[in-house]
């Protein structure tokens, strides 16, 4: 920044630490794959789906769901992206991609990264598997990411 | 349903950096500008209405950093945490359950003050999605790859949206970034969020826009030329990423249906004008054509490649730049109601389409079309 805008500006960062209550859903997925490596979702008792990640309202249905299911740590993916920009909270140095993953054993897709920087390396229907880190820390981040099968 | 008008609006130029100018003063040369051009004082304003976000202002209750420059001491006042678009919809509610005769809707945003990739990452949820790192940019790849794949659509067909867009904004004195692009500069452009280059992205800007609203009797004292509100529709889609049908938009399709309900509009393409919508990616703009109904789903990359949608085509989308050229984030949804209103108004100038009588505005919150706004408008 130039000594001409530096003059004019007044500089700030809010630091503001929160705790954020997990709820049973939340904690119970994130402490199996740090303790177990194990992917586990919630069944709808009304349409049958599987949900993961787990949460306890259907979106579709508006039922409670409260049946869990463990899904496979592999999937399909259904979409990715390979990203170049940088940004203080990506948890790996760019390039490097995100999918959108379905399970096996899930019928909603799950959100995560996959370790791979070349996009022509990467392809819609290809299969993924987790890699769990081996110190959890308690956050979605335990699987550290997917990689090619 | 009774009348409600925009009988005026005002903006800023929108540029990267306003150095010069605080938040308050860019509102305030909006707003003052507004009462000049309408011969009217603060006192005639009988409500205000703003939208805003505390995370990109940084702080929060936003809104009271600018209560001196929208004039809102000791008056009615009230503020939508989101895009412009829904200040609108809060501010015609005022006029329509008959609570004020005139309301100002304000909405304004400065990217510059803050690191706008962190502000789009709490967009996410502090469990599931955020700690991945997930912003507007890469979710905007996701969306991109998966629509591209399941209809063929192809970079280059995405291309002609950012071309035609920059183009149109050499037409708007208020557009921030005012250089043509060619397909080529687009395709050789850095690959950003694969399979989205950086010339598919629209920069960040700073702006503010103003507008007057008023009830049937009171519109047409101040104006010979009201602009009517004629249909609304709102929709939400799914908040986590993998619950969204990332293929089609739709929580936009079902808000137009629901405007078009309501404005009566049977042939979006016969029925409307001239539309401007928050684009926030060149094949978001695609998709957008989809939702709304201008074309086929899947036939987005055809109906750009048409021509369609230039300013000479059947339904000019986009006359004012579109958000691919300016882009004070929260403020985009008004901005898009302002350039309809000069539109129908027959004041767009350079950018003008000819008997423009009917136009759509959509405006949208949070990432890939999650929340959306679609209003119509008309002349009398």
């Amino acid at each position: 920044m130039t000594d001409d805008i530096e003059k004019k500006v007044y500089r700030g960062r809010i630091k503001v630490p929160y705790k954020h209550t997990g709820g049973a859903y939340v904690e119970r997925f994130i402490t199996e794959i740090g303790k177990s490596n194990k992917i586990l979702g919630v069944k709808c008792p009304k349409c049958n789906k599987v949900h993961v990640p787990p949460k306890m309202i259907c979106h579709e249905c508006f039922e409670k769901m409260d049946e869990w299911v463990e899904v496979q740590n592999q999937g399909i993916v259904k979409g990715f992206t390979v990203v170049t920009h940088s940004t203080p909270i990506m948890p790996l140095e760019p390039p490097f991609a995100y999918g959108i993953i379905k399970l096996d054993g899930a019928d909603t897709d799950f959100v995560h990264i996959i370790k791979e920087s070349a996009p022509e390396k990467l392809r819609i229907g290809m299969k993924v598997k987790a890699v769990f880190k081996e110190n959890p820390r308690k956050r979605i981040l335990d699987i550290e990411y997917f990689e090619a099968i | 349903m009774d009348k409600v008008a925009i009988v005026g609006c005002a903006q800023t130029k929108y540029e990267a950096e306003k150095i010069d100018q605080t938040i308050s003063e860019l509102v305030f040369e909006v707003v003052k500008k507004l009462h000049n051009e309408l011969g009217i004082t603060n006192d005639d304003v009988g409500c205000v209405i703003t939208g805003s976000n505390d995370f990109n202002d940084g702080r929060t209750i936003a809104n009271m950093a600018i209560q001196d420059a929208v004039g809102s001491v000791r008056k009615s006042e009230s503020r939508v945490s989101g895009d412009g678009a829904f200040a609108f919809v809060y501010g015609a509610m005022r006029i329509l359950s008959e609570s004020y005769d005139t309301v100002m809707v304000v909405s304004h945003c400065k990217c510059s003050e803050v690191d706008q990739y962190l502000v789009n990452n709490t967009i996410f949820d502090p469990y599931y999605q955020r700690h991945l790192g997930l912003d507007q940019i890469s979710s905007a790849g996701l969306m991109a790859n998966m629509y591209m794949n399941k209809y063929g659509v192809t970079e280059d067909q995405a291309a002609r949206v950012v071309v035609k867009n920059r183009k149109n904004a050499l037409n708007n004195p208020y557009a921030h970034l005012q250089k043509e692009v060619t397909l080529k500069d687009i395709l050789n452009s850095k690959m950003m969020a694969y399979p989205l280059k950086t010339l598919d992205f629209p920069p960040f800007s700073d702006g503010a826009v103003a507008m007057l609203l008023a009830k049937e009797d009171v519109a047409k004292r101040m104006t010979d030329t009201p602009i009517w509100l004629k249909g609304y529709g709102s929709c939400t889609d799914a908040y986590y990423l993998g619950n969204r049908n990332m293929t089609d938009l739709i929580g936009l399709e079902l808000a137009a249906k629901e405007a078009y309900r309501m404005a009566g509009i049977s042939n979006p393409i016969e029925n409307l004008d001239v539309c401007e919508v928050s684009e926030n990616f060149s094949i978001h703009e695609l998709m957008i054509y989809e939702a709304l109904g201008l074309c086929e789903k899947g036939e987005g990359g055809k109906f750009i490649e048409s021509g369609e949608t230039q300013m000479n085509g059947s339904i000019p989308v986009n006359p004012s730049g579109g958000v691919l050229s300016s882009n004070p984030a929260m403020a985009n949804g008004l901005i898009r109601v302002a350039e309809i209103v000069l539109q129908l108004q027959g004041k767009a100038d350079r950018r003008q389409i000819p008997n423009a009588k009917t136009g759509l505005a959509y405006g949208m919150n949070g990432i890939c079309s999650q929340g959306n706004c679609v209003l119509i408008f008309g002349g009398d």
